[in-house]
């Protein structure tokens, strides 16, 4: 069923204008059932268990269980995404455990500029783009002679 | 049918897609508005914090020269890439992106992407081009700085785009409509970038239930960019390349770090290395069959025939890659160390960016070290960015030609199509395959800077839309709801219906056709020309049949509109294969009746289509070397 809503767990994003699973899917699947006020997942084989969801909902209401046509079931894969890290359970179908943690930034979040602090000012008719050269850690840009 | 307003919006310069050719362009373009008082507008599909390819994050970063360390030359890039296309590569673009790409890597890291490093602070390489990250959130950073840059207020996200704006010869916007209200937009602008990725599920996936979604592409790249150039009337190049990835079987997880990090082997299912006893083939495919690394396509071939001949599965040999780093690391301690560092590694390689592979790992209760995992070639995938080529012909650089490319190659501004305003970058250029998330980027900063340029140097006017053009496109649009509305009550059953055809059984239809006579997975990648003539008049039938999409709501709509642009990806694919007589690229697909590389087809096939008559035109262009 790829990824699936706990309804326990899913409170619709406390009725907010959007819901934070319907914000991020990449293929537009989350959906908020108005009856219920809970979400669903309304094409799961267009689903391509890319976690988004699971990652950004805040009552954790969201998980996913391994395609149905291949996956053997039993297995869980759970992520805990942070602001500078994210931590993951990895369940066997045998029942062992493995845990990782990954960082995934270096910076705050918000804070990107775009030049990277490499203020340039090229000709708008070179090949040098804006950041460059110092970007590339070179004297000019290569050009061939 | 309900009521539907109309926004237009007049911007400068138009971006469309949020991807990673698109967050560079951002990047790069808003950098020449702000000195000249330019607006730049950008529409995505989806959330560019995770829109695209990289959405779910990726383990490495694919291209970098390391020009900065003398690592490679650009000449070193070109001469890759040439080869693992068989020959096939415009050498002008693939030596604009690689002496951009390191300053796009070099910028990621200040953004705040965790690239991984050894003791001496360098970056650890995968291989000689690709280094590892640390990259879950790798579009989320990528897509904040091009947001930081263009501002938040010029992001319109979820607006699907449908199709071109013109205005006589030239590109003058884009036309689409809200997933999310009744909003039917017009973008109008001086400029055009086209970034809207590549396609998938034009071929049948290898899946039949819930696994469909899981194709090693991502579901939501539907061929909008092929779609967005052809209808404009640009010129297409390498639109047969195609590109089928040999990945874990199933969940497709990467393979990368395996072979070229731990050093793993493929073999088949008596132990046999085809790579080795098989070697005799890739001299059929001269010169580039005995080239080092041998090209994807050979590689995928000589695997294949291995399976035809009753010897797959194909497994990664995991368990003896393990074993051999953990022998040559010291005592038991230290083995030990190491092994938990590998675990460690392998899984992230899995969570980073396919945890389908984990799920299935952990479901199938697999331990790498004690035994090997299956693996297998996908789907076709037209993804022109990574190793397919497919996309638009574009101008390339003027400094970079030599006296006889630069007739072909070169008609204005960097990457512009041969449409006039509408640039395109990533996914949606041709023939400058190898690109990958970091030279996407920066093709996209490329076209950033040329797009901006043109509308300095070349000062369209405003262009002209009138109302009754917006109205027909709006009409246009909204047609399969209206289709489904005037319909739905004929049935008892709103699936089945005399009037219309829903999009997935569209899209199933498509797949259909083209597993069977274009060479997919059944057909064994397999085709022919009297195959591919029967394709393209069951192609003619759906396209007839397009004007009974029927969709129940926007969600819908949005589906009715993929299935479309997957359709004229498939054709262009259709005519190309159909028209290159020979077989070029054996393990992405082969053309039964004609078997042999042929050396008078060591050219470009190039495609026009007519948007007013509906007709294509196919031409040879030719190949220059410039790096010799
Ligand atoms: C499974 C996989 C693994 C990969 N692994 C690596 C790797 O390890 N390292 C690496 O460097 N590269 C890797 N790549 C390659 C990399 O992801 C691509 O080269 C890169 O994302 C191409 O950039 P793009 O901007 O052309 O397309 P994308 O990044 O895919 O962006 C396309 C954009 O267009 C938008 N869009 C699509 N249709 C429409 C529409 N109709 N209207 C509006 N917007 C639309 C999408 O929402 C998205 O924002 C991988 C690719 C895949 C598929
Ligand atoms: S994000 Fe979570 S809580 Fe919010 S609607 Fe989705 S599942 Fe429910
Ligand atoms: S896992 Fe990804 S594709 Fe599937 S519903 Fe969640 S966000 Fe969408």
């Amino acid at each position: 069923m790829p990824s699936y809503v706990n309804p326990d767990k899913c409170d619709g994003c406390k009725a907010l204008d959007k819901t934070a699973c319907q914000y991020i899917c990449p293929n537009d699947l989350m959906v908020l059932n108005k009856d219920t006020m809970k979400a669903y997942n309304r094409e799961p084989e267009m689903c391509w268990e890319c976690y988004n969801c699971v990652k950004i909902c805040p009552t954790q209401a969201v998980a996913v269980r391994g395609y149905a046509d291949f996956v053997p079931m039993g297995a869980d894969v759970v992520p805990l995404r942070s602001t500078d890290n994210i931590m993951w359970t990895v369940k066997f179908r045998n029942g062992s455990v493995k845990r990782f943690k990954f960082p995934i930034r270096t910076t705050t979040e918000g804070q990107a500029v775009p030049s990277g602090g490499w203020e340039t000012a090229p000709s708008i008719d070179g090949p040098t783009l804006s950041s460059e050269p110092e970007s590339l850690g070179l004297p000019e840009v290569w050009t061939k002679k | 049918m309900e009521d539907f307003k109309t926004i237009e919006v007049e911007t400068d310069l138009l971006i469309l897609g949020g991807g990673m050719a698109a967050c560079g362009a951002a990047v790069e373009a808003a950098h020449w508005a702000k000195q000249n008082g330019l607006k730049v507008t950008l529409v995505d599909k989806a959330a560019m914090d995770r829109s695209g390819a990289v959405a779910m994050g990726l383990s490495a970063i694919n291209q970098y020269v390391g020009l900065r360390d003398g690592q490679n030359t650009i000449k070193d890039y070109v001469d890759y890439v040439r080869n693992d296309l068989m020959g096939i590569t415009r050498e002008d673009l693939v030596a604009n992106i690689a002496r951009h790409v390191d300053s796009t890597v070099h910028l990621f890291e200040k953004w705040g992407l965790p690239i991984w490093k050894d003791e001496k602070g360098a970056y650890v390489h995968e291989g000689r081009w690709q280094l590892m990250i640390n990259g879950e959130s790798y579009k989320v950073v990528v897509a904040e700085a091009a947001k930081n840059a263009i501002g938040k207020e010029n992001v319109y996200e979820r607006v699907f785009i449908v199709g071109p704006i013109m205005d006589g010869d030239r590109c003058a916007g884009a036309y689409g409509f809200s997933v999310r209200d009744n909003t039917f937009y017009v973008f109008k602008a001086k400029a055009v970038i086209a970034t809207m990725g590549g396609a998938v599920h034009v071929f049948k996936p290898r899946s039949s239930g819930e696994g469909q979604g899981r194709a090693w592409y991502p579901p939501w790249n539907a061929g909008a960019s092929a779609y967005f150039t052809l209808a404009a009337g640009a010129e297409m190049t390498c639109q047969e390349v195609r590109f089928i990835p040999v990945r874990f079987k199933d969940a497709y997880g990467p393979v990368g770090a395996w072979f070229l990090l731990f050093k793993s082997r493929a073999t088949n299912a008596l132990g046999e290395n085809y790579m080795e006893t098989r070697k005799p083939e890739l001299d059929k495919w001269k010169p580039y069959g005995l080239v080092k690394p041998t090209p994807a396509n050979l590689r995928n071939y000589l695997g294949m025939l291995d399976v035809m001949e009753g010897k797959g599965p194909i497994y990664m040999r995991t368990e003896e890659a393990i074993q051999k780093i953990a022998a040559t690391s010291g005592d038991e301690k230290a083995a030990k160390k190491k092994l938990k560092e590998l675990d460690s590694e392998a899984w992230e390689d899995f969570l980073d960016m396919t945890i389908s592979q984990a799920i299935l790992w952990a479901a199938t209760n697999v331990s790498p070290e004690e035994k090997p995992s299956e693996i297998a070639a996908a789907e076709p995938y037209f993804i022109g960015s990574h190793s397919g080529a497919s996309g638009a012909w574009v101008s390339g650089p003027e400094d970079i030609q030599n006296d006889t490319s630069k007739k072909d190659y070169f008609w204005g501004y960097d990457h512009m199509s041969t449409v006039k305003g509408l640039f395109c970058a990533g996914d949606a250029s041709g023939a400058s395959s190898h690109k990958f998330s970091s030279g996407s980027h920066a093709e996209g900063r490329i076209v950033g800077k040329a797009a901006m340029r043109y509308i300095l140097k070349e000062k369209p006017a405003a262009p002209a839309v009138t109302a009754d053009i917006v109205a027909k496109l709006k009409e246009q649009t909204y047609k399969p709801l209206k289709n489904y509305e005037d319909n739905v009550k004929l049935t008892t059953q709103n699936d089945v219906n005399p009037n219309y055809i829903r999009p997935k059984m569209f899209m199933m239809r498509l797949q259909k056709m083209m597993d069977e006579y274009a060479g997919g997975v059944t057909a064994q990648f397999t085709t022919s020309e009297s195959m591919l003539k029967r394709a393209l008049e069951l192609l003619a039938y759906l396209k007839e049949d397009s004007d009974k999409l029927g969709a129940a709501d926007l969600h819908e709509l949005q589906r009715a509109w993929e299935n479309y642009h997957r359709m004229f990806q498939a054709e262009a694919h259709v005519r190309s294969i159909l028209f290159r007589e020979e077989t070029r690229w054996p393990g992405y697909y082969f053309r039964s009746d004609k078997p042999k590389m042929d050396p008078n087809w060591e050219c470009f096939v190039n495609c026009i289509y007519d948007a007013k008559t509906g007709d294509w035109k196919m031409l040879k262009r030719p190949i220059h070397h410039i790096f010799t």
